[in-house]
């Protein structure tokens, strides 16, 4: 009896934040849903450096941002725009001055199928389409660029009645890649992650939707979590900047 | 705010044309599984039962893979002219006569059971053909499990969720149902809209099985 509380002492202490034998700590990571195969690829390197662990979950930016007002258990928010975070400041969740962009994102339009249009634009225009996936622009920072590509060429209008609204970026990007929609507006780091077939894809060009700069911020959960701000210091380190970019980011 | 009644009107549709399918569909189903003495009838009694405890992601995935212009039932609806299902509301109809078939099948399996062979062998010997046994004797006197059938799966489809999520693309007037919109609501912190719909659909649901109850209660008192 006397070892088993014993051990079970042992195990509660070990499990408390930065108590281990290495100082090793846990945070809990949002990340908005384009960014999820970055986010493992940089959290597996950055729990090898130092020990620390990260534990990611992740959602539309605006799902997680509700999540966060509504006291979601997240040390560090990585979100697809620059309005949340900012929010999150003002409401006084989010630790001032700890916010900074960690990627720029770019919007592809993209179906499976080879071929499927030469000119995305003429494509688009054309609205010859069935099914045009877009994420949720409400929720979804790439479905709003989205909605502003498609108000730009004028066909917003249009479109209305064959629009699918994906949950997130990764859902539109899973209506897409199954064929169910046969093309949509996803993000650029989806494709470089997709090992499927690589369809046809169009990058849409940049002045057509407002710069989607991703921002993290250091949640007031986090402060004082070591591995929390660890890893808001790695992910603006070299290193980190360089994974970023080869997964179909910009950073300047 | 203008008030959207679009979601609501979808939903009663969907609700309704559903129920309406399940009860041709899942009448004869209920009636075998009440009389046969098939080897494998627990088996299909199994089946139809299966929507009550899997994960509605579950029925969703492998619907969104079935339908999608690479499954099976996907590519006989394009050969056949009709498109792909996934992000319509035939779509949705599909899905849902799937995920609230136990709710039509088992209460009138039971009301079936309850029956006995008597009365049939009684309007037997007094000539009534098999049809007509079953809609002059059956049919009244499996009254209260119809409309318990009717009732939950009505309730049921309304309260339908997560396959909608995972197969109905959010399409205003086409796939955005009632629960598809508290959603939203929710997740764009319109709490306010959230609740009116939420609050309608407690008082909604309470009623409905109020209502359900109290006849039951009748019918039930009537019979003894």
């Amino acid at each position: 009896m006397k070892t088993l509380l014993s051990l079970l002492l042992l195990t509660l202490t070990h499990s408390l934040p930065g108590s281990g034998a290495l100082m090793a700590a846990e945070s809990s990571v949002a990340v908005a849903a384009n960014f999820i195969d970055a986010a493992r690829a940089l959290a597996r390197q950055f729990e090898k450096s130092t020990g620390h662990r990260i534990k990611i979950s992740y959602g539309s930016t605006g799902k997680l941002y509700a999540q966060i007002e509504n006291g979601a258990p997240f040390d560090v928010f990585l979100a697809a725009d620059t309005q949340r975070p900012e929010k999150l400041l003002t409401s006084g969740l989010a630790v001032a001055g700890s916010q900074f962009i960690y990627a720029r994102g770019k919007l592809v339009l993209w179906s499976a199928q080879d071929q499927l249009f030469e000119n995305g634009e003429t494509y688009l225009k054309k609205t010859a389409f069935k099914r045009i996936a877009i994420a949720n622009p409400r929720t979804a920072p790439y479905g709003l660029a989205a909605q502003q590509v498609l108000n730009h060429l004028g066909i917003w209008h249009n479109v209305q009645a064959r629009l699918v609204r994906g949950d997130s970026i990764a859902q539109t990007f899973q209506f897409v890649a199954t064929g169910n929609a046969e093309s949509g507006f996803v993000a650029n780091s989806q494709i470089k992650g997709w090992q499927g077939p690589q369809g046809t894809a169009w990058q849409v060009p940049a002045e057509y939707y407002e710069p989607i700069n991703q921002t993290a911020v250091l949640l007031l959960r986090g402060k004082n979590n070591p591995a929390a701000e660890a890893f808001i210091d790695y992910l603006k380190s070299a290193e980190a900047r360089d994974v970023i970019e080869g997964l179909g980011y910009g950073i300047k | 705010m203008a008030f959207d009644w679009q979601p609501i009107w979808l939903t009663l549709k969907l609700a309704s044309l559903t129920t309406l399918i399940l009860l041709i569909v899942g009448t004869p189903i209920a009636w075998w599984l009440a009389r046969t003495q098939a080897w494998y009838k627990q088996a299909v009694a199994a089946v139809v039962a299966l929507p009550l405890v899997l994960p509605p992601t579950v029925l969703g995935f492998y619907l969104l893979i079935m339908l999608g212009p690479k499954g099976p039932i996907g590519t006989l609806t394009e050969s056949l002219g009709l498109g792909t299902l996934p992000f319509t509301f035939p779509g949705l109809v599909f899905a849902s006569v799937f995920y609230s078939m136990p709710f039509m099948v088992q209460p009138l399996q039971n009301s079936f059971e309850s029956l006995g062979n008597r009365p049939l062998e009684v309007a037997a010997t007094l000539g009534a053909s098999p049809w007509d046994r079953f809609f002059t004797v059956v049919i009244p006197l499996a009254r209260p499990g119809f409309l318990t059938a009717i009732v939950l799966s009505f309730a049921h489809t309304i309260g339908e969720f997560g396959v909608v999520l995972m197969i109905g693309g959010n399409i205003p007037g086409e796939t955005k149902v009632l629960s598809i919109a508290i959603y939203d609501y929710v997740e764009t912190l319109e709490y306010g809209q959230a609740h009116l719909l939420s609050a309608g659909m407690i008082g909604f649901a309470f009623i409905v099985l109020l209502t359900l109850y109290l006849i039951n209660g009748r019918l039930h008192r009537s019979h003894q």
